[in-house]
């Protein structure tokens, strides 16, 4: 019991949960692995002292992505299909290529973990700094009419806010990138989806 | 004991599920669902090495690319969308005008 166990359980999850999206024939089915699939990868987040991330995978994922799935499938009215293939002819090319690419990438993990790149079994190298962290930041005051620096140092508890230090201090830049992005994405999103509408002279 | 090795085998098995799916499914969804198990793949990637570091870039990274998967998805939903208004369906096959 303990770590391993829930590591297991939930690496059961997300594969078994993976091989349902690409093997069931109604996408309403594969929507449901899917889901479940995100919900284990979220707690597997947990796990590896990423609370915050484990937040916004069930928020952003499971809860987000999966509705906009399910109006899709809702909007664009999935015909029976009982008798037609659901894969494509070349499926058999398909399935070699995954596997290849499984071989592939798992005799790179291998290998390197036997030249011990990866010396991965054991506790992480400094768990502790993931949740907390100190801050260090000049505060100037004015006092007299003269500037005065004082270098405050504050310890920061608790991932969220580690991570929230990280996102508006470090990334200040990208994550307002990320916001006209997101705008982008929004009108892009919504031009598409429209109707063309009848001109109006 | 789990250490980052199984993450990072657990995250290659997603990732090789997803491009399979990519390559073999007819339907549209499915393909952007599998799309989604490959970005999955990759965040659990960062976190693992981010966990097994103690470093927090890793999470970090792992924020910006759940954005990303975000505006993905919604315009790839949206181009469904439209390909089912122009065609009345949402196979891969019956998008074939590029192919000559």
């Amino acid at each position: 019991m303990g770590e391993p166990f829930i590591f297991w359980l939930f690496a059961a999850i997300v594969t078994f949960g993976a091989i349902g999206v690409v093997a069931m024939r109604q996408p309403v089915h594969s929507a449901i692995c899917l889901l479940g699939s995100f919900l284990g990868v979220a707690g597997l987040f947990v796990l590896a002292h990423a609370e915050f991330l484990g937040a916004v995978q069930v928020l952003v994922y499971a809860g987000g992505i999966m509705v906009l799935f399910l109006f899709t499938i809702m909007l664009v009215n999935v015909r029976r299909t009982a008798g037609e293939p659901f894969v494509h002819t070349q499926a058999g090319a398909g399935l070699v290529v995954g596997f290849l690419l499984l071989a592939i990438v798992g005799g790179t993990v291998v290998a390197s973990y036997r030249v011990r790149a990866l010396s991965g079994f054991g506790e992480p190298a400094n768990p502790a700094r993931l949740a907390s962290t100190s801050i260090t930041r000049t505060v100037t005051d004015v006092v007299d009419g003269k500037k005065v620096s004082t270098t405050v140092t504050e310890d920061v508890a608790g991932n969220s806010q580690a991570v929230a230090w990280g996102l508006y201090r470090d990334y200040l830049l990208p994550f307002e990138v990320a916001s006209v992005f997101l705008l982008v994405a929004m009108i892009g999103a919504v031009v598409l989806g429209k109707r063309t509408m009848e001109r109006v002279d | 004991m789990i250490g980052v090795t199984h993450y990072v085998a657990l995250s290659f098995v997603l990732f090789a599920i997803g491009v399979t799916g990519v390559l073999i499914r007819r339907n549209l969804l499915t393909v952007l669902m599998s799309i989604e198990l490959i970005l999955n793949a990759a965040n659990l990637n960062l976190v693992a090495f981010s966990r097994h570091l103690g470093d927090l870039n890793g999470q970090l990274f792992a924020v910006f690319v759940i954005t990303l998967a975000a505006g993905e998805a919604a315009i790839g939903l949206a181009i469904i969308i439209s390909m089912y208004r122009l065609k009345g369906s949402v196979n891969l096959d019956d998008a074939s005008e590029l192919k000559g």
